[in-house]
């Protein structure tokens, strides 16, 4: 294997200022705009604007639909399954943070 | 390489069912599932379960799996019978994408080649692609900014039709404020095919820390007092993750009581705060001197019942 120079790259966060068509998210997740309609209509997304051609998801919507994505793959979920797992991952995140808020992790 | 018996990876018997396979593939993928189960040899054992679902789960595969694994024990040496090439068998099933990459040596020999060229035929997609990878930073790097040189592995089908993993570094500039669970992106550093590229994105994690906790944008630290210094108050160098501040304790203060340190969390718009969480810690009294401090001590606070609680 040739030997390469590391390349230089800025690195941008994806942060709430930063906002996502449906196509580029689709990109981004390497999903269909099918698949990522069915996490709006189960509330896992929450775009701003009201047709799909005007939806904007903020940043952090990409973790979220990767993560709604992998559990629909991996466990073979469909809509409601995914809203409701996703739900009870972020009642366990918060747990877990008040764990560490109290130091007993 | 060594010999995988994927059946006692799936804890199913040779003569299971494809039904039980299937059962017993779904059971151990919601036990390991790395965004179910967070310890840290979940996703291992996920991508183990994952690979032998992979061969059993698919007929074809597992016929060609049994003709090789009748002859071999888990974990005995293995090499692929002369002229295999997946043993003649057509696999129609599913292919190879690039989540792949980290499939065994042992499952790239029996299924690699035949595998890959499946994927060939069905072509790779047109425009270039988006692609993401994980890295863990220190806490002290969303404080400061860091600059990191990250090598990442990218699966590329070869002129053969095999799959092959290339290694590819990058020099990263990770931003100030960046916090656990968000992406970077990397415009233009995705898969160029076709002339276009995609974007990277970078998924964050933090180093465990061995003071510090981080909540969100909130750090905290337990910060051990002697009695008399929560009794009397006292001025403590406290480290915070970008240097020591001189924090001021106030006279009574009892322990579990959180002093802020407003933005000097993770900073950002809004920055997060610093929280130190007081922990009175007393010294056990190992000499005559120490044994008649505590018991001056005793008889000045007389009235001081610790168990009121208790008390109807």
């Amino acid at each position: 294997m040739a030997e390469t120079r590391p390349v230089a790259a800025e690195a941008t966060i994806v942060d709430d200022q930063m906002l996502f068509t449906l196509v580029e998210l689709c990109r981004a997740c390497n999903a269909t705009s099918a698949q990522l309609t069915v996490l709006v209509e189960e509330g896992v997304l929450e775009p701003i604007g009201s047709a799909p051609e005007d939806w904007r998801f903020p940043g952090p919507s990409l973790s979220r639909a990767r993560t709604a994505l992998r559990l629909a793959q991996d466990l073979d979920l469909g809509g409601p399954g995914i809203a409701l797992v996703l739900d009870l991952l972020d009642e366990i995140e918060s747990l877990r943070a008040r764990m560490r808020r109290a130091g007993l992790t | 390489m060594e010999f995988k018996d994927y059946y006692a990876t799936l804890g199913v018997p040779r003569n299971a069912t494809q039904d039980d396979i299937k059962r017993a593939y779904r059971k151990l993928a919601r036990k390991y599932h790395p965004d179910l189960n967070k310890q840290a040899d979940a996703e291992a054992q996920f991508k183990n379960v994952g690979e032998a679902y992979k061969v059993l789960g698919d007929p074809e595969k597992r016929a060609a799996y049994d003709d090789v694994g009748q002859r071999y024990r888990s974990g005995q040496e293995f090499s692929p019978p002369p002229g295999w090439d997946g043993g003649g068998f057509e696999f129609s099933g599913r292919d190879l994408g690039a989540e792949d990459a980290d499939l065994s040596e042992f499952f790239r020999a029996l299924f690699g080649r035949g595998a890959a060229a499946t994927h060939m035929h069905r072509g790779m997609p047109s425009a270039g692609a988006d692609h993401h990878a994980r890295i863990s930073i220190d806490l002290e790097d969303a404080y400061r900014g860091a600059r990191r040189t990250i090598t990442l592995r990218v699966p590329v089908v070869d002129a053969q039709g095999q799959l092959q993993v290339q290694e590819r570094q990058l020099e990263v500039n990770i931003p100030k404020g960046v916090r656990a669970g968000q992406h970077l992106r990397l415009a233009g550093q995705g898969a160029a095919e076709s002339g276009v590229a995609g974007d990277l994105y970078l998924e964050i994690a933090f180093r465990e820390h061995p003071h510090f906790r981080i909540d969100g944008r909130d750090v905290y630290v337990d910060l051990p007092l002697a009695p008399w210094e929560a009794a009397l108050g006292a001025t403590v160098s406290v480290p915070v993750p970008d240097g020591t501040v001189q924090l001021s304790v106030p006279p009574g203060s009892p322990s579990g009581r959180k002093l802020r340190l407003k933005g000097k969390g993770i900073p950002g718009t809004p920055a997060g705060d610093f929280y130190a969480v007081l922990l009175v810690t007393a010294p056990a009294a190992k000499d005559e001197a120490q044994k008649s401090a505590y018991a001056a001590l005793a008889q000045s606070f007389a009235g001081f019942h610790p168990r009121t609680a208790w008390e109807k």
